[in-house]
């Protein structure tokens, strides 16, 4: 059972997603449009009523946050014009500043071995990514067979390429570092 | 002698599609007594009606019959068409053969067969059809209005307007009826008091408009255009010319209504004045409740500065004549003792939407501030209960009360302006807004003023600490829910007014199973009740808002002007007569006539028949033992002919 008795995570979000989450009339359209919606714990629009409802911890720790693939197709969609994509990057945020250990932990090691990359070089290298990747989340050569037959049709190179001012993008992550 | 012409209407492939029309054509025309029969793709179009009107020339005809859809539809149109080239009305006759054959049958043999015996009984009434002309009757240009609420100040200020006089009867000791009871509209969010009281004002400033406070219909005679009308006025204990609505005997009463169980607003002792914001603020007093009547108190008697209090006063009967009757009694609200899964009654901060009403009304005893009635604390959760009571056949009320969603929403967004920092949860089945601008204003008070509407019922309200916990359930998340709340505000079910059902009964007019008064066509004739003369206004006939209750009472005001825009009202001349050497006045037609219309002519020892008030029903001439009573037209002799003829055609 739910039990209401007042919240701030609406507001919350409302403010940091600028979107207007109260305006969603649970129409649905959003999940039978979404790509990923069939491996999600909680459907997308439960997501926007459990924002109203207050429930933090259990959308934090929720697999639907890290499983959106921010397509927007949810977004483009919606009668009330809610970007459901820009609320998750919100709810993805919070996790990680909360330090949430929730369910899709690949995803986000993903998310930080290609940060890690573009930071380095400016340019992603698939073969360190997957590496990087392989190394933090286990099973090093589990799809090594993939990336042979990708490496055969020229998917991705073996030495890694650099922008030529490597600095000015690592002057831009510091500034996020600083803002955030 | 060959006279009657037969025109069959295709109508389309409504009737042809299943009917052999051409075949069907040859076939009556070989009839005795018929002159001629002929088919057309549309009779009513003109170059239909124009084929008529030909024909009854060049053939001579003097009785016609059309072969179509319902007389319900078309005998008006038909009728008029034989008239315009001089023949009497009443000599058309329509042969129903669409909603009675080609729409319910497939077998085009069969059909056509039956098409052909339906024509061959009308034949057979037709023949011995009279010609007859509209009873004329004169009418009194006096309107009667029931309820005084937003719907019979309407009527009554249009009507007035049209410079017929108006008699306003209202049950209670002021008119404005629950609108005056409002905080705000919804959509315009306007002052609801404020917005009435111009319209009271004009009323009570009209120079045709009576009106007649604490007053109740004791009786009603007559027929349309010629009402007897006899009302009684109960004693109000005050005198209302002395009064100037001081208000020092409200101060001394020593008995004070509970908060709760207010009736009406402003009705806080057992002398009060009704509406603070009513022109004349006059006070009455309650006998019900008042202690001069049980232990001889006198306190208001003793208090009064103008000497105004008269125990002594009795009821009055007075007696008018009208021509025409408004009935706008409006509604009440749900019984509160049965909805114990509520609380109602049980605790104090459940309350229903009038009740809410009152706690943020501009004027009522707590000034806008918001506090809730057991300890008079601002709440900081609110939970709204929609369809409490409406669509729910447990409750017998299956339909829908139509404002709820609307108000519950105004409600809401009324207490979030008043408590900024408090959260409203509304539980709904479905939000109705429908209505120009109405989905506009819940959805923006969704958004912009942050409600939380969860759709879903509530199962059970009890109190722990101090707080209403309110469980329910959101079936959009699959989920229960509790809310501990401050305040629970019910949308109590709308039903009709107190004394409809006995208000019908004394006006014969009929009201449906909920005790609605019924219209006579829900579609094409709103207004009207089944009884001429009599017309419906705003929530007497069903739940609406105040933006329909005053086009239904401008609707039936409209009504009224027509009947007053001629000296002399026409009646449909199908109507009983009577034998008078078989009657043996025996009252038996008196008493199954649903219209009043028979009554025992004492001198000549005859049951008569009051015409205007006949409606052809013919209830009466199945039930008088004597075939004394027969119908014009409808003869129990047609009757039989045409029995015979059906079912010896072949």
């Amino acid at each position: 059972m739910i039990i209401i008795n007042g919240n701030n995570l609406l507001n919350l979000v409302q403010k940091e997603s600028g979107q207007d989450i109260q305006a969603c009339y649970y129409c649905h359209k959003c999940v039978v449009g979404c790509p990923v919606s069939k491996y999600m714990d909680i459907p997308p629009n439960a997501i926007l009523r459990m924002i109203q409802y207050g429930e933090k911890e259990k959308i934090l720790k929720s697999a639907t946050i890290w499983l959106c693939t921010a397509c927007e197709t949810c977004g483009t969609r919606c009668p009330n014009n809610i970007d459901i994509a820009k609320v998750m990057d919100v709810l993805k945020q919070m996790a990680v500043k909360e330090g949430v250990k929730g369910k899709e932990k690949t995803i986000q090691i993903m998310h930080k071995a290609f940060l890690a990359g573009i930071e380095k070089r400016g340019r992603m290298h698939e073969l360190s990514l997957i590496r990087d990747l392989k190394l933090r989340s286990g099973g090093l050569f589990k799809d090594i067979k993939l990336g042979i037959k990708m490496f055969q049709l020229g998917k991705f190179s073996i030495f890694p390429e650099k922008v030529r001012n490597v600095k000015e993008i690592k002057k831009i992550f510091k500034k996020i570092r600083s803002i955030e | 002698m060959k006279n009657i012409g037969v025109f069959i209407c295709h109508c389309g492939i409504n009737i042809a599609g299943t009917v052999d029309v051409k075949r069907l054509a040859e076939e009556v025309t070989e009839f005795d007594d018929v002159k001629m029969a002929i088919d057309y793709v549309y009779m009513c179009s003109d170059p239909g009606q124009n084929l008529i009107k030909e024909k009854i020339k060049e053939q001579e005809l003097n009785k016609v019959i059309i072969a179509c859809c319902s007389p319900s539809l078309h005998e008006v149109t038909f009728r008029n068409t034989v008239q315009s080239v001089g023949l009497n009305p009443y000599q058309c006759e329509i042969a129903n053969i669409r909603e009675q054959c080609s729409w319910v049958h497939a077998d085009k043999q069969k059909a056509t067969q039956k098409a052909k015996e339906i024509i061959a009984a009308v034949i057979e009434k037709i023949k011995l059809n009279e010609s007859l002309s509209p009873i004329k009757v004169p009418v009194i240009k006096r309107a009667l209005i029931i309820g005084g609420g937003v719907s019979g100040i309407h009527a009554a200020l249009s009507i007035a307007y049209n410079g017929y006089e108006v008699v306003l009867v209202e049950r209670e000791a002021s008119i404005g009826g629950h609108m005056a009871e409002l905080s705000e509209t919804y959509l315009t969010q306007e002052c609801s008091p404020c917005l009435l009281s111009s319209k009271i004002v004009e009323v009570q400033n009209h120079p045709l408009i009576t009106i007649l406070t604490n007053s109740e219909i004791e009786e009603l005679d007559g027929y349309v255009g010629n009402f007897k009308v006899k009302i009684k006025t109960k004693a109000t204990f005050v005198d209302q010319e002395k009064c100037d609505g001081c208000g020092i005997c409200v101060e001394k009463c020593p008995v004070s209504i509970p908060w709760q169980s207010e009736e009406i607003s402003g009705k806080t002792r057992a002398i009060y004045i009704p509406y603070p914001q009513t022109i004349g603020n006059k006070a009455v007093i309650d006998k019900k409740i008042c202690k001069y009547f049980t232990e001889g108190c006198t306190k208001c008697k003793e208090a009064c500065p103008k000497n105004a209090i008269n125990f002594k006063q009795t009821d009055k009967i007075r007696e008018e004549a009208v021509g025409s009757i408004i009935v706008a009694t409006g509604y009440s609200l749900y019984p509160k003792e049965k909805l114990g899964e509520y609380g109602y009654g049980r605790y104090k901060d459940v309350i229903d939407g009038l009740q809410f009403e009152r706690l943020i009304s501009v004027w009522g005893q707590q000034n806008r501030e918001i506090r809730r009635p057991s300890d008079g604390k601002i709440p900081r959760e609110v939970v709204f209960i929609q369809c409490v009571g409406s669509r729910d056949p447990e409750h017998g009320v299956p339909y829908c009360s139509k404002i709820c969603c609307m108000y519950v929403a105004k409600h809401a967004k009324l207490y979030k302006q008043a408590v900024p920092e408090g959260q409203a949860y509304i539980f709904y089945i479905d939000v109705r807004a429908g209505g120009k601008g109405y989905d506009e204003f819940v959805q923006n008070a969704i958004e912009e003023d942050g409600l939380y509407y969860i759709r879903g019922k509530v199962s059970k309200i009890f109190q722990e600490n101090g707080k209403i916990i309110v469980w329910g359930v959101d079936t959009l998340a699959g989920r229960q829910i509790e809310i501990a709340a401050d305040l629970v505000v019910l949308a109590t079910a709308i039903i009709p007014s107190k004394g409809a059902k006995e208000l019908a009964n004394k006006l014969k007019i009929s009201s449906d199973e909920y005790g609605f008064f019924s219209e006579v066509h829900p579609k094409l004739r709103p207004v009207e009740s089944p009884t001429p003369g009599i017309y419906l206004a705003g929530c007497a006939q069903a739940p609406r808002d105040i933006p329909e209750s005053v086009s239904h009472a401008l609707g039936a005001a409209s009504k009224v002007a027509g009947l007053f825009s001629e000296d002399l009202l026409s009646h449909e001349p199908i109507v009983v007569w009577v034998d008078e050497d078989l009657c043996k006045a025996c009252g038996i037609c008196v008493e199954v006539c649903p219209y009043k219309a028979r009554e025992i002519d004492k001198w000549k020892k005859i049951a008569k028949v009051i015409e205007v008030l006949c409606q052809g029903c013919g209830a009466c001439v199945t039930a008088c033992p004597n075939s004394a009573t027969q119908q014009r037209n409808l003869t129990s002799k047609q009757v039989f002919n045409m029995i015979d003829a059906a079912i010896s055609i072949k």
